[in-house]
């Protein structure tokens, strides 16, 4: 590990420290600087704050927002709710897998532009199906809109 | 003369996603242009965003209200906003083309709105705004002259329950906590929104995130807390950032903090993002999560209102059941008790979604029948297909069938008919849905949402998800209905949690109602509602098809071939059954059976 890297990782257990916070609010603060959880990460904050890496590992993986490799630089999230699901977002899924290219359990592309992701509900039914790309919040998306939507992210 | 021009764009969710940013920075760029040559215009216009009104179909809605006259426009985009200003705005004449219709009223009428009832009107993001509309009011009427047990003895009164699915007596819990001795209490908001279809708790933080703090400060106020959490999902940005601002807003005036309103009663409040896991909505697993641990749930008793968060008596309540505190203060547990059945008091918000005309955000009174909301308020099934079902209440729910449409909406009728309120999800299935495949989607949910503690649940919503995918690709044997009741039960009997025990509503209820689609799919090998692929043949009309090749370079196996401008066949022994040429094909030629 570098020590820009130790330098930004102390900086969050000092932080962490500071407001008291739990290993949740550890995690979320390590993904929002790189992206993902790294192993080295977890065993050094182990050490560092003398809780079992075990401990670390047993929340992420179990909360679903906790990711444990790279993700690509686009994220497509596809809401797979009630409404989402009985409006086609199976077929919205298959389409962008086809597009993109992705094999069957594969989330990210090998150029790294894309992951695709699903989420239980964005809670926007009245515009269902829906689809975010990054931030962006897609609605009455069908699979050839979304073929559309992907093309301005390719290059 | 009042020469006002005060325009409110919805910028909710729903509203954003249909282009309500767009619409605003339209306005603004608008405004400025025309307030260079026009003093009115650049002296007495107020832009304003609201929260979610409700009518989420319509979106991107837009208030314009000129000299006190307030006009409703739908479906504005940013093209469109120049000739509102020109027009309306600056020309006193309103676009009456672009304005709602009388279906727009008819959707409001029949609603009873107290929690949603600032929602649309106020900036959320102004705490002026909220206590204009007497906001903090019953927060300080409750410190002020009442006692914590005259609090608890209104909402007792009032009879109101918990609004996340429970419907336990909020009065009731909260007496039980503060029955506790201890050091220190918790009030926890639960706003950990999971179920799928159901978005009222981020809408009413996003709309009026000051009337869930002022729920907070009295329920706090009741127990006894000097510390409040915010328990809110992190896929819900928007809510977030509001409800800090209204926290640091809050507490800049002296709502929250210390001696509220001149008493000797302190509350701080602040937030946790959850992390992503549906089970962290049931109370044991919430207060895990805060504290950090994965969220699971443990046995109950003791009950968080006795042994909770850091194994101090705690309060959870939802956001909805929080938003209605202020009102029951402000107007008295007998006004609110006069309003819904006899059990069910009050009002409950509906996400009102799924194959109906109108999908939105409604709020009704307790007890009104399953019809009026969906042929009335809803304006019935979209694209004039047959209602089949209504599926409430999320993964916990069941589906209520046609036989049933009279049915009163409250936590005793839902549950009669084997489904629940939970948080008030609504969602319609009309004709062209499965109900096995329904069923299989709920289960498909819970299975990967269940925590792994207790085996019934762990592995019983796994076997239950398994003859279900058999069932919907062909597999299904003699006996698999009679082998999924019976595990269902086993299951809904010996779960730790409410997950587990009410997991199997949704497999129950549509084989109580929908048993000859389960047989359909298990003997004659069919799909009646013609969704499940595996049990579909696809293939193509001769007399329709003109042979333009759109269903050619959809097919991703090579199935389909055909000369130019000549009818195309499909090979069904290489057809995958994805469908892709259903979707493709403009000319309605390709048919499934």
């Amino acid at each position: 590990m570098d020590t820009q890297m130790t330098e930004t990782l102390e900086a969050i257990y000092d932080r962490c420290v500071a407001n008291e916070d739990n290993i949740i609010t550890v995690l979320q603060e390590i993904q929002k600087e790189f992206g993902y959880i790294q192993e080295k990460v977890v065993l050094w904050f182990a050490e560092r704050s003398n809780i079992p890496a075990s401990k670390f590992y047993g929340v992420v993986t179990f909360y679903s927002q906790f990711h444990q490799n790279p993700r690509g630089k686009n994220i497509v999230t596809v809401c797979c709710g009630t409404v989402c699901h009985v409006k086609g977002a199976s077929r919205i899924i298959s389409k962008i897998h086809e597009d993109l290219k992705l094999k069957e359990g594969q989330k990210t592309t090998k150029d790294m532009k894309f992951t695709l992701e699903r989420v239980n509900c964005v809670g926007a039914c009245s515009i269902a199906p829906v689809v975010l790309v990054n931030e962006k919040v897609l609605g009455k998306v069908t699979p050839s809109k979304m073929v559309k939507s992907l093309k301005a992210y390719k290059d | 003369m009042n020469s006002e021009i005060v325009v409110s764009v919805c910028m909710g969710t729903g509203g954003i996603a249909a282009g309500g940013d767009m619409v605003m920075q339209a306005f603004e760029k608008e405004f400025e242009e025309a307030g260079v040559s026009n003093a009115i215009v650049k002296e007495h216009t107020r832009l304003h965003k609201v929260g979610c009104r409700g009518f989420c179909a319509r979106d991107v809605l837009v208030d314009i209200s000129v000299g006190g006259i307030i006009s409703t426009y739908q479906y504005i985009q940013a093209d469109m906003v120049n000739r509102l200003v020109k027009d309306h705005c600056i020309g006193k004449r309103p676009v009456t083309e672009w304005m709602v219709g009388d279906d727009y009223h008819n959707f409001h009428d029949s609603q009873t709105k107290i929690v949603l009832h600032d929602l649309g009107k106020i900036d959320p993001e102004s705490i002026d705004e909220y206590i204009r509309v007497d906001g903090y009011k019953a927060a300080e009427k409750a410190l002020t002259t009442l006692s914590p047990a005259e609090v608890i003895d209104t909402v007792k009164r009032s009879g109101l329950r918990g609004r996340g699915g429970g419907g336990f007596p909020t009065g009731v819990k909260w007496g039980f906590c503060a029955a506790n001795e201890s050091d220190q209490y918790y009030i926890i908001c639960n706003a950990d929104e999971g179920d799928p279809g159901a978005f009222m708790d981020r809408s009413v933080v996003e709309g009026n995130p000051h009337a869930v703090l002022e729920g907070m400060i009295i329920g706090a106020y009741a127990i006894g807390a000097s510390i409040g959490y915010v328990y809110i999902r992190a896929e819900y940005p928007l809510a977030v950032e509001r409800l800090h601002m209204a926290i640091k807003d809050a507490n800049e005036r002296g709502f929250l903090g210390k001696n509220l309103f001149g008493s000797d009663f302190n509350l701080k409040i602040k937030v946790k993002l959850g992390a992503g896991a549906f089970v962290c909505g049931e109370e044991t697993a919430l207060i895990a999560s805060i504290e950090g641990e994965r969220g699971m749930p443990r046995a109950k008793p003791p009950f968080p209102a006795n042994k909770g968060l850091w194994s101090k008596p705690t309060i959870i309540n939802n956001v909805e059941t929080l938003a209605n505190l202020p009102h029951i203060l402000n107007k008295g547990a007998e006004w609110f008790a006069a309003i819904g059945s006899e059990k069910s008091k009050g009002t409950k918000v509906i996400a009102l979604t799924g194959k109906i005309r109108n999908t939105g955000l409604i709020e009704i009174p307790m007890g009104m029948p399953l019809k009026d909301i969906i042929f009335d308020i809803g304006g019935g099934i979209e694209g004039d297909k047959l209602f089949k079902a209504v599926q409430t209440g999320g993964p916990s729910g069941g589906c209520i069938p046609q036989q049933h449409i009279d049915l009163p909406v409250h936590y005793e009728g839902l549950a009669s008919v084997g489904s629940m309120m939970g948080s008030g999800g609504m969602v319609v299935l009309d004709e062209t849905d499965c109900m096995v495949n329904i069923s299989k989607f709920f289960l498909e949910f819970t299975q990967s949402e269940s925590c792994g503690k207790c085996v019934p649940c762990r592995l019983g919503t796994k076997r239950l998800l398994e003859i279900l995918t058999r069932i919907t690709e062909g597999e299904g044997k003699e006996g698999d209905i009679e082998l999924l009741q019976e595990l269902a039960e086993d299951v809904r009997d010996s779960s730790l949690c409410g997950l587990g025990m009410s997991a199997p509503n949704p497999v129950l209820s549509t084989i109580k109602y929908f048993r000859h689609e389960y047989e359909a799919h298990i003997k004659q090998k069919k799909c009646p509602a013609k969704v499940c692929s595996k049990l579909l043949t696809f293939f193509i009309r001769e007399d329709m098809c003109v042979g333009c090749g759109m269903c050619v370079r959809a097919c991703s196996v090579n199935a389909i071939t055909g000369e130019k401008k000549q009818p195309h066949k499909i090979n069904n022994t290489l057809c995958i059954q994805c469908g892709s040429c259903f979707d493709a094909c403009k000319f309605s030629a390709v048919l499934k059976e």
